[in-house]
């Protein structure tokens, strides 16, 4: 009887928090009741114990204990069977401080769970925590004195990509194995991982990520792009140490660095246990509970849950893969359940490490073509709806060769790459550019679908059978209580209700996927943004006025002042000249948005203080009026009216926003400075304008000194260059965004306001002042 | 003394029984026109008198009526050196289409001012009397007072527009019996002599209208410019029948008690709108009078204006400028100077209708007081079409209680973002929320009237007050509570439905529409407008 053997042992975990160890601490818990358990947890910010209490007792797989024992209860069992030890399996001696050290040594069995199990970790985390993680254990122990039985979570598909049967064996005696010295691919690990670091800030390289921010951001100030350079830099480093453990892992016949780190980990623990003995639990791709502690129980997103809401969403049109292949899934409890009785059951009687597989498709194959299928039929009865409210019809696979699949994939992803790079390079805003977030949008959708066909389809079109002799054998011995309160059985698992009634339904709960059309067609997600965005609870709401109140900029309102005494003839020569100029105006824009207003704003040297003030306000009327966006003017006064404070923050001159005054209830603007007689302007700025970066900081400063929240206040502006003032804000409003800040809006889940012109308004061609009426 | 009149009689107005042969008939549609046929046998057409001749010595005439004026001492004898003279006149709302040069203003003021100097006087203001208007632009001053006036005073800010939101700029002169206050610019009512300029094109205008609310503010207009006043009015273009009129009469009479004196010049104009020859003289003829020549004119107009933008063919019809002719000019007291010019207005636009009709059809033209160089936006043609033209009416509405009026007109959902920002947030705020005047009144008038924005847009820019869109809606609360239906064909859908009215795409889809509250066969009754015609209605 598994409670019986396990009755007054003292129980080490690693890993508890993770999915596998969850349903391990459950199982435990509930169904052993006299044992004692000791968790090894990464310490955190908050402390090992806290950490169990958070992230594993917190979880719904508890509820069904709690429930029987009473929320008292269930505390005073925990608190007396549970003891936390902060440990971190990538740490020399795990960092296990001495009375750690001693609970340890106080343990009878030590399941060892802990692992990188995402696909596509960076070769040396997936060296550190799979491979060097038991090693560290094992060394622990040896260092402690302590002999307990030693059950290792290993993988299935330690088997490689190999064809046929794979015995539950250890890999030296596979014939299939390649013998590797584990000790250089952890020391070859670690190398690259600092040679990458090296090339990585290789001054080529920084040209390129400083190329790819700019790309991205714009002129959105030193401090965004900094950050953005140094994040595509660290993403650079995770890809290519991610290509690395691929390419290895290739190299070696192993689907991915998780495979080959976990064989390699089976062949240290071999040789370093030393009188440690050793059961190697192998389990194929686990997921949700079959019944334990409820069916469909699932614990964050495991392998298959991507791909089957990728393709319940249709966006895997398609996928590689033999439709009479299997795959090999295994539910969670079966696992645990497993674990479970190894435990009981001991170690070999002979010393040698004994491998266990917990696996189905020995004797009870789930085949990929019935996977497709039966989840066809399920989503066709069970749609998914998208943002329309319209039902999502699931896509019919053909199974075509990977590099099929690939290749129409990568097309797709450089005719959408393409077309985002030709929008970007267009004059657009607003609407327009929102075709360019609708590209990106796609793009990211399809990259994601080539990620998932690169490391998903090994699985799926692995055709390893592996074998379950022992595993049977243990749970045919077992007594008829044992089997049915530890079922590990996978013969008796109906994989179509399995799919159908279990997992899809549990999968699709835990994707938050839309399986109705939401109630109320208005209450969509813009509408949602807008309402947070008027609440009453803000405090500020600044804006920005090029593009976003009005349509039109510094060089139309110098343009209109200029003409607006100016004879006909010279008006024309002004505007060839300053046509002339645009190419180099703009790229002094694009480059250096203060500096561009500085350097324009010479122009206003000499400009009578007192007429420019007097035409300001006719501009106000002929030009800014017209051009300006009602629903943004709106906007100002809705905030207004709900008692926030409105501030317009502008590099625009304070003579030209003048008339604007009583719309807000303060301006931060540009001023220029005057001549010693104060009646005309110098044409230099009396300090830096509000622009970019020094926006931000404006708008940070003017928020301290009146005590104003910014994560409580909204900030409204149309290009990359107002990042940093849209960042800093908790409630950031993308007005009429060029492509860029479209993109990087819609990815952030702003509210994106497509404010216009007053239909039918009129338009000037040119922002120059009417002649004047002969005088 | 009696004023000059021409004395040739002109063709009286006229209506028509529409029978099987009827050509079709013109209806004005925004900056188009549409040619429609009415069913025969049931409909009737009613055509403005042509336009009567002109004082063949305008110059002259004008002299005359300052010399010899109606109840009161010469204008001569009333000016004396050392005095404060303020010469207010109409707005850019009058006339309509505005008049070629001169205006008939520019004429009255410079003899005004002529005889000023004469007297030595020296202090002179002009105000364009706008009341909540928008402020009239340089252009648009020049054109109004002639270049030679406007360059002697506007440079040293002696003519400009009136500012009803100036704080230090307005007064109060008192309230009437019926506790109205009464308000007026600061100048008119510290100056010795108000001379008021008017053009006066429908009955409404002109009279105590002229000061009391043409110099007045929000104060003073909320009295009668409300749901209530103009509920009253049956119709607020006849004077005896106008709560409208009495209530300016009301606060006239607190005028000229604590007032300024008033000397009150009013002018009428012929209704020689598009001109008797030339491009546009078929719009003004009757369609079974139209020539080859007129045909080919209007077939050639239609295909000009189908390639034109939208922005090109307004500028097209907004520098229209009227030939309009002088057909009195009458100065003196001001209720005895309106009793005249009123006979003078109904001279050329009264026509006698026998009986309602089920069905009143009108064409809604370009233009309404209020978008001169501007945008008819939907609230305007709301307003042009049940505010002035249903009311152009004396004794019953044209149309039985609870029928219908089809109106053509674009209603685009356009608006102009300078001149008519309320009316934009009237339109996406108010209307969005409700279309029932009393109820807007109610709920959002204040809030509007005495918005800071508007304010200030009204006073430094050129927008109409932010209370203004309110009046052009309550102007057709008497329509709306009489009508059973109100249909508006060719015009944008979303536009039309969001005023509460029903689009048709064609007059015989109005038709269907309107029959299910005036039946298959009803009775119609075209409108035949502008030139200006008003119904007798019997």
């Amino acid at each position: 009887m598994i409670p019986e053997a396990l009755a007054g042992k003292r129980i080490a975990l690693t890993g508890a928090t993770g999915f596998l160890g969850t349903a391990l601490v459950e199982k435990l818990l509930r169904s052993v009741p006299e044992c004692e358990l000791v968790l090894l947890v990464r310490p955190g910010r908050r402390g090992a114990a806290e950490r169990i209490r958070r992230e594993v007792l917190r979880n719904d797989a508890f509820d069904r204990l709690r429930e029987s024992l009473g929320a008292d209860g269930f505390a005073a069992a925990t608190t007396q069977r549970l003891s936390a030890v902060a440990a971190d399996v990538s740490a020399d001696g795990l960092g296990c401080d001495a009375e750690g050290q001693e609970l340890l040594a106080g343990c009878d069995i030590v399941v060892h769970a802990a692992a990188a199990v995402a696909f596509d970790n960076p070769f040396d985390l997936a060296v550190e925590t799979n491979l060097l993680g038991p090693i560290r254990l094992v060394e622990l122990l040896a260092d402690i004195g302590a002999t307990p039985h030693l059950v290792s979570v290993s993988t299935a598909y330690v088997a490689g990509n190999r064809r046929g049967f794979a015995p539950e064996e250890l890999l030296a005696e596979s014939h299939f194995a390649v013998a590797v010295d584990w000790r250089a691919e952890a020391a070859s690990a670690r190398r690259s991982r600092d040679a990458i670091e090296d090339e990585s800030r290789t001054p080529e390289r920084l040209d390129e990520f400083a190329g790819e921010a700019a790309a991205e951001l714009g002129a959105a100030g030193t401090a965004a792009l900094s950050a953005k350079r140094e994040q595509i830099r660290s993403r650079w480093v995770r890809s290519r140490l991610v290509e690395v453990g691929r390419a290895r892992s290739a190299s070696l016949g192993f689907p991915d660095a998780y495979g080959l780190t976990k064989a390699l980990a089976e062949a240290a623990l071999t040789e370093t246990r030393g009188a440690v003995p050793l059961t190697i639990v192998r389990p194929s791709i686990i997921e949700s509970a079959l019944a334990e502690p409820f069916p469909g129980w699932i614990r964050g997103f495991r392998m298959a849950e991507p791909i089957i809401i990728s393709y319940a969403r249709g966006l895997l049109q398609d996928f590689p893969g033999t439709p009479e292949g299997t795959l090999d899934v295994i539910p969670v409890d079966h696992v645990a359940a497993a674990v479970c009785a190894v435990a009981a059951d001991g170690p070999a009687a002979d010393g040698q490490p004994r491998v266990v597989q917990v696996a189905s498709s020995e004797v009870n194959p789930f085949r990929f073509e019935d996977l497709h299928d039966w989840s066809h039929a399920w989503f066709c009865e069970n749609p998914v709806y998208d943002e329309r409210n319209q039902p999502i019809s699931p896509p019919r696979w053909s199974y075509p060769s990977r590099k099929r699949v690939q290749n129409s994939l990568e097309r797709a992803r450089r005719a959408l790459e393409t077309g985002e790079k030709v929008l970007s390079t267009l004059p657009i805003r607003g609407e327009k550019a929102g075709v360019a977030a609708d590209f990106a949008e796609k793009r990211t959708q399809v990259e994601r679908a080539l990620s998932y066909v690169d490391l998903y389809s090994s699985y799926v079109e692995c055709q390893a059978t592996f074998g379950i002799g022992e595993l049977l054998a243990l749970h045919d011995a077992l007594p008829p209580e044992d089997r049915a309160s530890f079922n590990f059985d996978p013969r008796r698992i109906d994989w179509h209700r399995y799919l159908t009634e279990i997992h899809l339904p549990s999968v699709i709960a835990q994707g938050r996927l839309k399986t109705a059309p939401a109630a109320r067609a208005g209450a969509d997600r813009d509408t949602r943004r807008r309402a947070a965005v008027l609440s009453p609870q803000r405090h500020m709401a600044a804006f920005d006025l090029e593009n976003t109140l009005v349509a039109s900029n510094v060089v139309a309102s110098w343009g209109w002042l200029a003409t607006k005494r100016m004879p006909t003839a010279e008006r024309a020569r002004l505007v060839a000249r300053t046509f002339a100029e645009v190419p180099k105006l703009l790229d002094l824009d694009r480059a250096d948005r203060s500096d561009f207003l500085r350097y324009f704003y010479r122009r206003f040297a000499g400009a009578p203080v007192e007429q420019v003030a007097e035409d300001s306000f006719e501009m106000f009327s002929d030009l800014l009026l017209r051009q300006s966006f009602p629903a943004a003017v709106r906007r100002v006064r809705h905030h207004r009216a709900l008692g926030h404070r409105t501030v317009l923050i502008t590099g625009a001159l304070d003579f030209v926003i003048a008339p604007f005054a009583p719309l807000f209830d303060d301006i931060v603007c540009a001023s220029l400075t005057r001549t010693r007689s104060g009646t005309a302007y110098t044409g230099q700025l009396a300090t830096v304008p509000p622009t970019g970066e020094s926006r931000a900081e404006a708008l940070l400063d003017y928020a301290s000194r009146e005590g104003i929240s910014l994560a409580e206040s909204v900030a409204y502006a149309d290009s990359t260059s107002d990042l940093p003032m849209l960042e800093a804000v908790g409630f950031p409003v993308a007005v009429n965004p060029e492509t860029k800040l479209a993109t990087l809006a819609r990815r952030r889940g702003w509210l994106i306001e497509n404010f216009k012109l007053a239909p039918g308004g009129p338009r000037k061609l040119l922002p120059l002042a009417e002649p004047s009426v002969r005088r | 003394m009696s004023p000059r009149t021409a004395s040739a009689t002109p063709r009286p107005g006229f209506v028509l029984e529409v029978e099987r042969s009827t050509p079709p008939i013109l209806f004005h549609h925004g900056e188009g026109f549409r040619l429609e046929r009415l069913p025969a046998g049931r409909s009737r057409v009613i055509y403005p008198p042509s336009p009567l001749e002109g004082l063949p010595d305008p110059s002259g005439a004008i002299r005359h009526a300052l010399e010899h004026p109606i109840d009161s001492e010469p204008l001569p004898a009333l000016l004396r050196p050392g005095m404060r003279l303020t010469i207010a006149f109409d707005d850019i709302s009058l006339p309509l289409p505005p008049m070629a040069r001169p205006d008939v203003r520019q004429q009255v003021i410079e003899t005004v001012l002529d005889m000023a100097a004469a007297a030595g006087v020296d202090d002179v203001h002009l105000i364009a009397a706008l009341a909540l208007h928008r402020r009239m632009t340089e252009a648009e001053l020049r054109h109004a007072v002639g270049d030679r006036v406007y360059d002697a005073f506007a440079p040293s800010r002696r003519l400009y527009n009136h500012d009803a939101e100036d704080p230090d700029g307005m007064v109060l002169l008192g309230t009437t019996d019926h506790g109205e206050e009464v308000q007026i610019s600061r100048r008119a009512a510290h100056s010795d002599l108000v001379v008021y300029v008017n053009i006066n094109l429908v009955a409404m205008d002109g009279g105590w209208k002229s000061t009391a609310t043409g110099l007045s503010g929000y104060q003073g207009l909320r009295h009668h410019h409300n749901v209530a006043t103009m509920l009253k009015s049956r119709s607020f273009m006849d004077q005896a029948n106008s709560e409208l009129h009495r209530s300016n009469w009301r606060q006239g009479a607190v005028l000229a008690e604590s007032g300024p004196r008033v000397f009150q010049i009013e002018t009428t104009l012929n209704n020689n709108s598009f001109g008797t020859s030339g491009s546009l003289s078929m719009l003004q003829k009757r369609e079974w009078e139209w020539t080859a020549r007129d045909r080919a004119t209007f077939l050639a107009m239609q295909g000009g204006l189908s390639v034109l933008s939208p922005a090109a063919r307004r500028r097209a019809f907004q520098s229209w400028r009227a030939p309009y002719a002088l057909t009195s000019v009458q100065a003196g007291e001001v209720s005895a100077v309106h009793k005249v010019t009123t006979e003078n207005v109904f001279r050329q636009q009264l026509v006698a209708v026998e009986g309602q009709t089920d069905v009143l059809t009108m064409g809604l033209p370009y233009i309404c007081p209020y978008n001169v160089n501007s945008i008819m936006n939907p609230i305007l043609v709301m307003c042009l079409g049940l505010g002035y033209f249903f009311n152009l009416y004396r004794g019953r509405p044209l149309v039985r209680p609870g029928g219908a009026v089809i109106m053509t007109h674009p209603t685009p959902w356009e608006f102009h973002p300078v001149h008519h920002p309320s009316y934009i947030d009237f339109f996406e705020q108010v209307l969005a929320d409700t279309t029932d005047p009393a109820e807007i009144e109610a709920r959002y008038e204040l809030r509007y009237a005495t918005d800071e924005w508007y304010r200030h847009l009204y006073r430094t820019s050129y927008a109409y007050h932010g209370v203004h869109p309110f009046y052009m809606w309550y102007w057709g609360a008497h329509a709306l509570s009489y009508l059973g239906r109100v249909i508006v064909v060719g015009g944008d859908r979303a536009a039309v439905r969001r005023m509460g009215f029903a689009p048709a795409s064609s007059l015989s889809d109005a038709f269907e529409i309107a029959s299910d509250t005036v039946g298959d066969r009803p009775s119609v009754t075209h409108l035949h407008l502008p030139p200006f015609v008003m119904a007798d209605v019997s």
